[in-house]
């Protein structure tokens, strides 16, 4: 409960540092992504599942709110809703045979499908608008039309601290306890009489749904989806995110998000030089805090105070 | 027949590419568990050295050798000062490790080259072969060959040297090997230092087909480390196979089904292969030892 | 105890972060650009951020604009068009720019023509689809020739050369794309059908599958390829592989004289649409752009150390339409630039003569192509067109 408190005094305290919209919109995307990395470090940190697609639930829900007003004229809430159910779905279908692979084998496995949502994203232009993606209509809620920095802001926010409760009580309850039970060894699991297969799955349709909510605010604050968001590179990105801020610890996928959101703004300064100094700064952190910034930190802090 | 005949010879000609990658990817594995996302940086650092020294009047195969010391003096740098230092991280992490390290080298090669497209010229010429009513390049048949080679040469050095046994022995069980005396240290050194020098040499061979870029790193390294998977990961013949098989599935798939979809054929059949096949077509089932 | 130790630790990054974020503004006439250049369309955004370096400097050397300096704040979007849109942010609320000229790919521009229209900012786009200027945007104008022109260009070269039944082999990036659909879509009024069509992705290395089924399709006359960066260098390539004799069309998407060089012997006789700028020195004197296209060209080729490209030649008619608009409106006030970039009439420049209006924002028309065709190495002009 003290956790998530903490993250909801964040939430609101930060904006008094903020100049200007181009901060919100830096808090705003900080915590799109949060939201998208808990659902991931369920999976990678607690199950000990690598996804390296994950991007691929990221596009499925940016692509529902987009398709869903465009073609079908749904609600753009619906249409969230709809894709992350839709996500949900995906996941259990290709999770079934896919996470019965150990190690690297399901790391390829999961590329693979990250690799075939967007290539179908990027090729279906009659209904995804192909490469250059499609415009997304912005969300009305009560007759409301949401839009601007500090608008999304809150909104990202609030979703991203009831994600964090949430996920805070699944780790508390008998699955999030089977879960780890299964990340430590899964033999000893299943000895204990824990349904491995079935509680990787949920975990893996749970990341998922995460994944898919994070897209469709994604797609619904820029106005745009395109396939990037589905692609190979923004999959690594969500990896590096959990493994930074801290595999198994859910206020890590806050710090990692704010790490890799946030240090590519200040890198500018460096101008051809960004790219080196990330790939630097990236291998830097994994050598010398290899748990993640928050494991690592709180090791530290542990230590100083004795 | 013939439109047969050039979709399997375009198969051939991709796949001893992915293939070369590939082989790069199995090397660090054997030797130390890690899965080297730089090494599609290896192979863009052989072929974009070649081409600038090549620019600056250095003759060709002075260039190509220097581009071969050069890539394996970065490999050995990887290993020395990113993976070393974090013996004993989870795999993940050292991934994560590989990653950093290949975005580093990536924008470092933005620097020291340029971001525009650059080609080698082809071994014995541009001049397509012609065989049953279809054309393949020479160069194709260089790189199937340069694949064959070091495959052979590897199985050589594992079974006949004392260092490729040490190299086994690294792999099978770390502990058992150093209290028998194997430097394990030099022995992961070497294996990134052969890897690195493998990916030089695949890229030096390739670029008169793909040419090469500062990016050019980022696809090869993912098709790459399919081919190894697909093959079963540990496995050199296994990474050659996976890597003909996925550039026979797309020229097919380009060939008879759509051009648009064949990446997507390829990694289709990856998924549907893994699920049979949970270790892979050549790889060694993993009992777990409880 | 630990959630002390969390959130200790996390404030202390958070206050690293949000303090380092932030730099201080200085008073000159601030340009904004937001450019791909790395990524996957870095072809395009790294020709034109050295151009647009290159002419900021040279404009400040002589004085800079109405007796103000140029400051050209630049970002990288690394062909995202989510960054694209973060980038357009800070430089609106941040940067405080008072134009820009920038957006290297469609999807950027889309992404950040929200941002700046919102803002009342002038925003000069680099990038090729017809989107972008139809229907207009009262702040958004864009130098490049539409893919649209490109596809009327080559389809009245086949009509003047009795080939009507074509294939398309297209990259399947966003600039491949945009300009098949578009080609698609042309193609029944000028009277030309397309019999086949294939696709390549960006970075493959092998083309021969898809230009076999071109070659063994019936009544194909001409082969018409959309695409940029290597792919059409290898697609060209492939084309000799497999001795097929058809007429043979890249796109202005080929943008330089690296593809002659890429595609060796290969490149012989393949015809283009493409701007002034590839054949400066072949130019008749008589013709206008001359003088312009030989400065850039010699200009951009002596600070880069590369062959000049189309790419950077818009960025380069960006800025200095841009700039003459600011002269004309003598202020660098943004709804004065605005008017004044809409009035632009008989700029000449690297892609053209510019005759901007507003229901036009592009401002050029079908004579800013010439069709070219490669001969010994190099390019030489298609008499009459």
């Amino acid at each position: 409960m003290a956790p998530a408190i903490l993250v909801a005094a964040i939430v609101i305290v930060l904006p008094l540092f903020f100049p200007s919209a181009y901060y919100y919109r830096i808090g705003a995307l900080v915590f799109i992504f949060a939201l998208a990395v808990v659902g991931l470090n369920l999976l990678m940190g607690f199950a000990g599942q690598v996804s390296l697609g994950h991007a691929g639930f990221l596009g499925i829900g940016a692509y529902s709110v987009a398709i869903g007003p465009v073609h079908f004229g749904a609600p753009s809430w619906l249409c969230l809703l709809a894709g992350a159910i839709l996500s949900g779905a995906v996941a259990f279908a290709v999770g079934r045979p896919i996470l019965r692979l150990k190690g690297h084998y399901l790391a390829v496995a999961t590329l693979g499908f990250g690799l075939l949502v967007a290539i179908v994203l990027t090729n279906e232009a009659n209904w995804t608008g192909g490469p250059d993606g499609m415009s997304v209509p912005a969300l009305t809620l009560f007759g409301w039309r949401v839009r601007g920095s500090d608008v999304w802001y809150w909104i990202a926010g609030a979703t991203f601290v009831g994600g964090f409760l949430l996920a805070l009580n699944l780790m508390e309850s008998p699955t999030g306890r089977a879960l780890q039970a299964i990340h430590d060894s899964e033999i000893a699991a299943r000895v204990l009489g824990i349904d491995v297969a079935r509680k990787k799955l949920t975990v893996f349709v749970i990341s998922a749904m995460y994944a898919s909510v994070a897209g469709s605010y994604l797609a619904l604050f820029n106005g745009l989806a395109t396939p990037d968001e589905a692609g190979f590179l923004r999959s690594i990105e969500l990896v590096a995110m959990v493994v930074l801020g801290g595999m198994g610890s859910i206020f890590g996928s806050l710090v990692g998000a704010a790490v890799l959101v946030v240090l590519p703004q200040v890198l500018t300064v460096f101008h051809e030089y960004e790219q080196v100094l990330l790939g630097l700064i990236v291998m830097v952190f994994m050598i010398f805090l290899r748990r993640g910034i928050v494991p690592s930190v709180s090791v530290a802090l542990a230590g100083w105070r004795k | 027949m013939a439109e047969l005949l050039q979709f399997v010879f375009s198969g051939l000609t991709v796949g001893a590419i992915y293939a070369l990658v590939a082989l790069g990817f199995t090397l660090i594995y054997n030797a130390s568990d890690i899965i080297n996302f730089a090494q599609g940086e290896f192979v863009m650092l052989g072929g974009m050295t070649t081409v600038f020294m090549a620019l600056v009047g250095v003759p060709l195969p002075v260039a190509a050798l220097i581009a071969i010391i050069v890539t394996t003096g970065v490999g050995l740098a990887l290993h020395r000062f990113a993976i070393e230092p974090a013996r004993g991280a989870t795999p993940v992490a050292l991934i994560m490790i590989t990653i950093g390290a290949s975005v580093f080298l990536r924008g470092l090669a933005q620097i020291v080259f340029d971001k525009r497209f650059h080609s080698l010229p082809s071994l014995f010429g541009a001049d397509p072969i012609q065989f049953g009513g279809a054309a393949i390049l020479p160069q194709s048949l260089v790189v199937l060959a340069g694949a064959t080679v070091i495959v052979v040469l590897l199985w050589l050095f594992v079974e006949r040297t004392l260092l490729g046994k040490a190299v086994i022995a690294t792999a099978a069980n770390r502990l058992a090997a150093r209290l028998v005396g194997v430097d394990t240290r030099r022995i992961v050194d070497f294996s990134f230092a052969v890897s690195a020098a493998v990916g030089a040499i695949a890229g030096i061979l390739i670029t008169p087909i793909t040419l090469t870029s500062y990016d050019a790193g980022t696809l090869l390294a993912l098709k790459g480390f399919a081919a190894a998977m697909l093959g079963g990961i540990g496995n050199p013949l296994g990474a050659v196979v996976g890597g003909l098989l996925i550039g026979m599935i797309e020229a097919l798939s380009a060939g008879y089904l759509s051009s648009s979809y064949k990446d997507a054929a390829a990694f289709l059949i990856i998924l549907v292969v893994l699920v049979a096949m949970p270790q892979g077509l050549f790889g060694r089932v993993k009992v777990e030892r409880v | 105890m630990r959630a002390v130790q969390h959130f200790t630790a996390t404030a202390a990054i958070g206050l690293c972060a949000v303090l380092g974020a932030g730099l201080p503004a200085s008073a000159q006439i601030k340009i904004g650009t937001v450019l791909s250049v790395t990524g996957p369309a870095s072809f395009l955004g790294d020709p034109e951020k050295r151009t647009l370096e290159i002419y900021v400097d040279e404009i400040n050397a002589k004085g800079g604009v109405n007796g103000e300096k140029l400051q050209l704040i630049v970002y990288d979007d690394a062909g995202n068009a989510n960054n694209a849109r973060t980038f357009a942010t800070r430089l609106v609320e941040e940067d405080k720019v008072v134009a820009m000229v920038g957006g290297s790919t469609t999807g950027s521009t889309l992404a950040m023509i929200p941002v700046f229209e919102d803002a009342n900012i002038p925003f000069i786009s680099l990038a090729g689809a017809i989107q972008i200027i139809e229907p207009v945007h009262k702040w958004v104008f864009k130098t490049p020739h539409t893919d649209k022109m490109a596809c009327e260009k080559i389809f009245a070269d086949l009509k003047s050369r009795n080939l009507t039944s074509i294939a398309l082999i297209s990259g399947t990036d966003a600039f491949g794309k945009s300009m098949r659909d578009q080609c698609v879509a042309v193609a029944p009024n000028a009277g030309i059908k397309i019999v086949a069509e294939e696709s390549y992705g960006p970075r493959d290395s092998d083309m021969t599958p898809q230009l076999t089924k071109i070659r063994n399709t019936a009544g194909v006359q001409a082969v018409v390829n959309p695409g940029f960066g290597q792919g059409p260098a290898i697609v060209t390539r492939n084309y000799r592989q497999l001795g097929i004799k058809l007429p043979f069309y890249q796109s202005h998407g080929v943008a330089s004289k690296q593809f002659i060089e890429l595609a060796g012997p290969a490149a012989e006789g393949v015809r283009l649409p493409a701007a002034a700028l590839l054949i400066a020195d072949k130019l008749p004197a008589s013709d206008p752009q001359k003088p312009v296209v030989v400065n850039y060209t010699r200009t951009y080729q002596e600070k880069s150390g590369q062959a000049v490209s189309t790419f950077g030649g818009h960025a380069y008619d960006g800025l200095m339409i841009l700039v003459q608009a600011m002269q004309r409106a003598k202020s660098a006030d943004k709804a004065k630039v605005r008017d004044e970039i809409e009035k632009t009439k008989g700029y000449i420049g690297t892609g053209g003569i510019v005759n901007m209006s507003p229901t036009d924002h592009m401002g050029l028309d079908l004579s800013a192509f010439h069709m070219l065709e490669i001969k010994g190495g190099d390019w030489t002009l298609v008499p009459g067109t």
